[in-house]
């Protein structure tokens, strides 16, 4: 063992990534990604919620756990993980009501005209 | 503890990613499900060039993990190569990134046209200058990891590397899919 692995060895859990096959890994993820495109051409809104959103979440979860070693990883990189992710549900969920929310006491949201051309070719002269 | 300094600290500045990269992810959310005119605007983006980059960003992370298992086993040389071979992903998607951009703008889609333009243009901006980055990073690593030197900096890039191609993961379906 060199003496850079003997190194990084004190700092990962033994056997940390040197046995993964990642080209497999790799076309796992692949085949992910033809499901993620192809799932939403079927026009059913729960396979889209499903393929495009669901596999997001499974192919994060591969790419963190055999890329970022994650599953290796000192409770202090979870731990710091964990209260980043929970402050982004704390943000939607305190955030999330004003902006959804069309009306309330004595207020209503005013209507915001888009500028955006509707069939794209913007420009004049097409 | 027993972690080292320098990867400690690529997590820390991940965990501050994250409140950025999910700060503004959760706030399109919340926009996109209050604006149901929004999905006729995604209608204009182009799923085949988000698909395209995604494979190129998957496949920059498996070269950027197999250089990470090149310098465990002290071969500098080939974790460069390898390195090298990421950032050709890096830049790959970023050329690939300036046509896009280039053709949705001709088409007269800004980043002033509307809420979603304007979401489409920031996340995915914020996105390539994190790639940009992390290819200027990389091509420094690669340079030291070539001489056998600091090759524990190719897992701490690799770690930033594979976070940039999550992100992506996210954005691809949230622009690109759902329409």
């Amino acid at each position: 063992m060199s003496a850079h692995a003997k190194t990084h060895d004190e700092g990962h859990a033994p056997g940390a990534g040197h046995h993964r096959n990642y080209v497999k890994i790799w076309a796992i993820l692949l085949v992910l990604l033809i499901v993620s495109v192809t799932g939403p051409m079927l026009g059913i809104r729960v396979i889209t919620l499903i393929t495009a959103f669901g596999i997001a979440l499974v192919k994060a979860y591969i790419v963190a756990k055999n890329f970022m070693h994650l599953d290796v990883e000192k409770p202090i990189v979870h731990w710091a993980l964990a209260v980043a992710l929970l402050l982004m549900v704390v943000f939607y969920a305190g955030i999330a009501p004003d902006v959804q929310k069309q009306s309330g006491t004595h207020w209503k949201k005013a209507k915001v005209e888009s500028h955006a051309p509707a069939h794209g070719s913007g420009h004049e002269g097409h | 503890m027993n972690i080292p300094t320098g990867r400690l600290a690529v997590w820390w500045v991940l965990v501050s990613e994250i409140v950025i990269f999910g700060g503004l992810l959760a706030s399109y959310l919340m926009n996109r499900l209050t604006h149901a005119d929004w999905a006729d605007q995604a209608a204009h983006t182009n799923t085949w060039i988000g698909a395209f980059n995604t494979l190129v960003l998957l496949t920059s992370s498996l070269s950027a993990v197999l250089a990470h298992q090149a310098a465990e086993k002290g071969d500098g040389p080939k974790a460069a190569r390898l390195l090298w071979l990421t950032v050709l992903g890096g830049a790959t998607f970023l050329v690939v990134k300036s046509f896009e951009w280039t053709h949705e703008i001709r088409e007269g889609f800004t980043i002033t046209s509307s809420g979603f333009w304007s979401y489409y243009y920031t996340a995915a901006g914020l996105h390539a200058f994190h790639v940009l980055c992390g290819m200027i990073l990389m091509i420094w690593v690669a340079s030291t990891a070539a001489k056998n030197q600091e090759l524990h900096r190719v897992e701490n890039i690799g770690i930033y590397w594979h976070f940039v191609d999550i992100v992506w993961i996210f954005l691809f379906p949230l622009l690109y899919i759902a329409k």
